[in-house]
């Protein structure tokens, strides 16, 4: 069973007397443990289909099946549950609660799930020792790196355990040495069975994965497998 | 690398109650985050609860000292005294008592214990080189009986005093330390409107009462009284008595109400151009004063408080555009509507009662320090149901200034909060 099932979905927004077609009639199919890559210029449509994916935002028409569940017509809190429980979102501005710890950062999405305090705690700890910030957990975001940050906001996507880690230029805000590092551990994460799927413009981060959609007026422009993804570093 | 983290295989609690202390955590470190703007923020909440527990307090505690004094002052005393209507006193007819309506009401009403006339005046005292100003009262020796005043030294004003006008005077402790007389001041003499009189007797001290001292007193016989005053104005005096049987005082205040009518010559059309005070009637008259005041200054000071609960509503509104991102990640990683809108109402609700409670202490605090700097002034005390209503009304404010932010920011969209700057 396919994770991500798009059938016939578009999105259109009613600018004034113009009626903008973000996604039109995309058809798209993600299996488990995929790593894929949506590239294209800016408008192109690959921020909404992320949002969709995400459940942030609802289709226009079209059906969406997650998991192999139908997400049509679900209410604001039923999407908030699947954003909690199948989402790992990661985002280019990180994203983090500023006036909160990186532990805290982390056990935040744990409170929608109703975890007490101390599970909340020990399953945070638990994914910022994978990410690398064992160490890092009482400081503040301001007090992070640019990396250690995109790190925390990846570890937060973790936690919940999701079927998909959705990451919006995840390295548009970093330099290349934390590039490389970021999506070294995107690698790590995907080999440990992670499905993944990414949002950038920039090729070298695009052949990281293991497929390339390219978008482009909101239709898809091509579907290609990615075979070299491992030589890259 | 671990695979197994305990989100798998906990159980769900129960959705609300968790929601709500995960949303006072929540607000409360918010609430420290922003320590000095929470502080500006109650501070409405802070001063208008301050400003009704310092009142209600001060009033109480006067209102309580009042019951306490008036329980001691018998109910079976009444007073009469000259009533001008406004009518009258705007065509400059003055209501009077004189000697002739004392007299009569002494022989021709029924159940009368004890009745004094009394010629209350303001007027100074001179002794050696000293002088002071205080209450002469001209009276005879039923004062003693009506009006509870004995003698420590010496002995009150007699029979024959009065009947033989005898240049004397009885003083409260107060006119003796003003004019530095000794300790036991009988046989000195004091010089009255420029008549010399000797004292024969010392009062007890009376305390005070509403803050007003009731030692300050020079008691002279009625008739050495109407002397001194001269013929310089006709005499007008007040009555005391007291009833035998307090069942009785209405029918005795009956009685003196037809012979004063009949005395004056009042036809049936005309107002009375007396009045009766009785200690019960002062107490209730009092009593419904300080009630009424309380009330009218509750409202107006809870104008602050509602002053103040637009003060939060409106840092409110601002917390929310500044945290307007997030609002969006939170949502973005799971946050239902109830979360955020808990979070912000507890924030409002915690930041209103924290003012409400630091206000109670301040108020009372105040309320101490006034009443401790007032001589004579009784203790603040603060009822239960003032801090009941303080603290109720404060929460009620958080919550009714505090709805309108929190839906705002619950019903933010994710994906435009998740873009805000």
């Amino acid at each position: 069973m396919p994770i991500i099932e798009l059938k016939k979905i578009s999105r259109h927004y009613q600018m004034g007397e113009h009626l903008i077609k973000a996604l039109d009639d995309i058809d798209l199919t993600i299996e488990r443990n995929e790593y894929v890559m949506f590239i294209g210029s800016s408008g192109s449509g690959k921020s909404t289909a992320m949002n969709i994916v995400g459940c942030l935002d609802t289709p226009t028409s079209g059906t969406y099946l997650l998991n192999g569940n139908n997400v049509d017509g679900l209410d604001e809190n039923a999407l908030a549950d699947i954003r909690n429980q199948e989402i790992g979102f990661i985002f280019q501005t990180f994203n983090l609660l500023p006036r909160a710890t990186a532990l805290r950062n982390v056990m935040q999405p744990l409170i929608y799930r109703g975890l007490k305090h101390s599970e909340r705690k020990a399953a945070a700890e638990d994914v910022l020792e994978r990410v690398g910030l064992a160490d890092r957990g009482n400081h503040l975001p301001n007090e992070l790196s640019g990396g250690q940050r995109q790190r925390v906001a990846i570890a937060r996507a973790l936690v919940t355990k999701p079927s998909i880690l959705l990451a919006d230029e995840p390295t548009g805000n970093l330099d290349s040495q934390t590039t490389t590092e970021i999506l070294a551990l995107f690698d790590e994460l995907h080999a440990g069975g992670q499905t993944i799927v990414v949002v950038t413009h920039e090729p070298d981060v695009a052949a990281h994965g293991s497929r390339t959609i390219r978008l482009k007026d909101g239709r898809v422009e091509s579907d290609l497998p990615n075979h070299g993804q491992q030589n890259v570093h | 690398m671990s695979t197994e983290t305990p989100a798998s295989n906990s159980i769900l609690r129960a959705p609300f109650w968790f929601a709500l202390t995960e949303g006072a955590r929540a607000a409360f470190s918010s609430i420290r985050a922003h320590g000095f703007r929470s502080f500006l923020t109650a501070l409405g909440i802070i001063i208008g609860v301050a400003a009704v527990i310092a009142m209600v307090s001060i009033i109480q505690g006067l209102s309580s000292l009042i019951d306490e004094q008036f329980q001691g002052l018998g109910s079976n005393s009444v007073t009469v005294a000259p009533y001008t209507t406004l009518e009258d006193a705007l065509s400059g007819r003055n209501a009077r008592l004189n000697e002739q309506d004392y007299e009569l009401i002494r022989f021709r009403v029924d159940g009368i214990e004890s009745i004094t006339p009394m010629m209350p005046n303001q007027g100074r005292v001179d002794y050696q080189a000293l002088s002071t100003t205080a209450q002469i009262i001209g009276t005879t020796h039923s004062f003693q009986a009506v009006d509870q005043a004995f003698v420590s030294n010496g002995r009150f004003l007699s029979l024959s005093d009065d009947e033989t006008r005898r240049n004397i005077a009885v003083i409260g402790v107060e006119v003796q330390k003003d004019l530095s007389l000794p300790s036991d001041p009988i046989g000195e003499f004091i010089q009255v409107n420029g008549e010399w009189l000797k004292i024969v007797g010392l009062l007890e001290s009376k305390g005070s009462f509403l803050g007003q001292g009731q030692d300050n007193y020079v008691l002279v016989p009625f008739s050495t009284m109407t002397r001194l005053n001269g013929n310089r104005w006709r005499p007008n005096i007040q009555i005391q008595l007291s009833v035998s049987d307090v069942n009785e005082i209405d029918t005795v205040m009956a009685s003196i109400r037809r012979v004063l009518r009949n005395a004056h010559n009042l036809g049936d059309d005309e107002d009375d151009d007396f009045s009766f005070r009785t200690a019960e009637e002062l107490q209730d008259s009092i009593g419904s004063i300080l009630d009424t005041v309380t009330i009218v200054m509750g409202g107006i000071v809870s104008i602050s408080l509602l002053v103040g609960g637009i003060g939060i509503m409106n840092i409110m509104l601002v917390s929310v555009t500044e945290r307007t991102r997030e609002i969006g990640i939170c949502k973005a990683i799971g946050a239902k509507r109830h979360h955020i809108l808990l979070q912000f109402l507890l924030e409002a609700l915690v930041l209103c009662l924290i003012g409400g409670v630091v206000g109670l202490g301040i108020g009372y605090g105040i309320a101490a320090i006034a009443t401790a700097l007032i001589p004579g002034f009784p203790g603040a005390y603060t009822p239960l149901w003032a801090i009941g209503l303080a603290l109720g009304f404060s929460g009620a404010i958080g919550v009714i200034f505090g709805i309108l932010p929190a839906a705002k920011a619950a019903n933010l969209d994710p994906i435009s909060s998740l873009r805000y700057e």
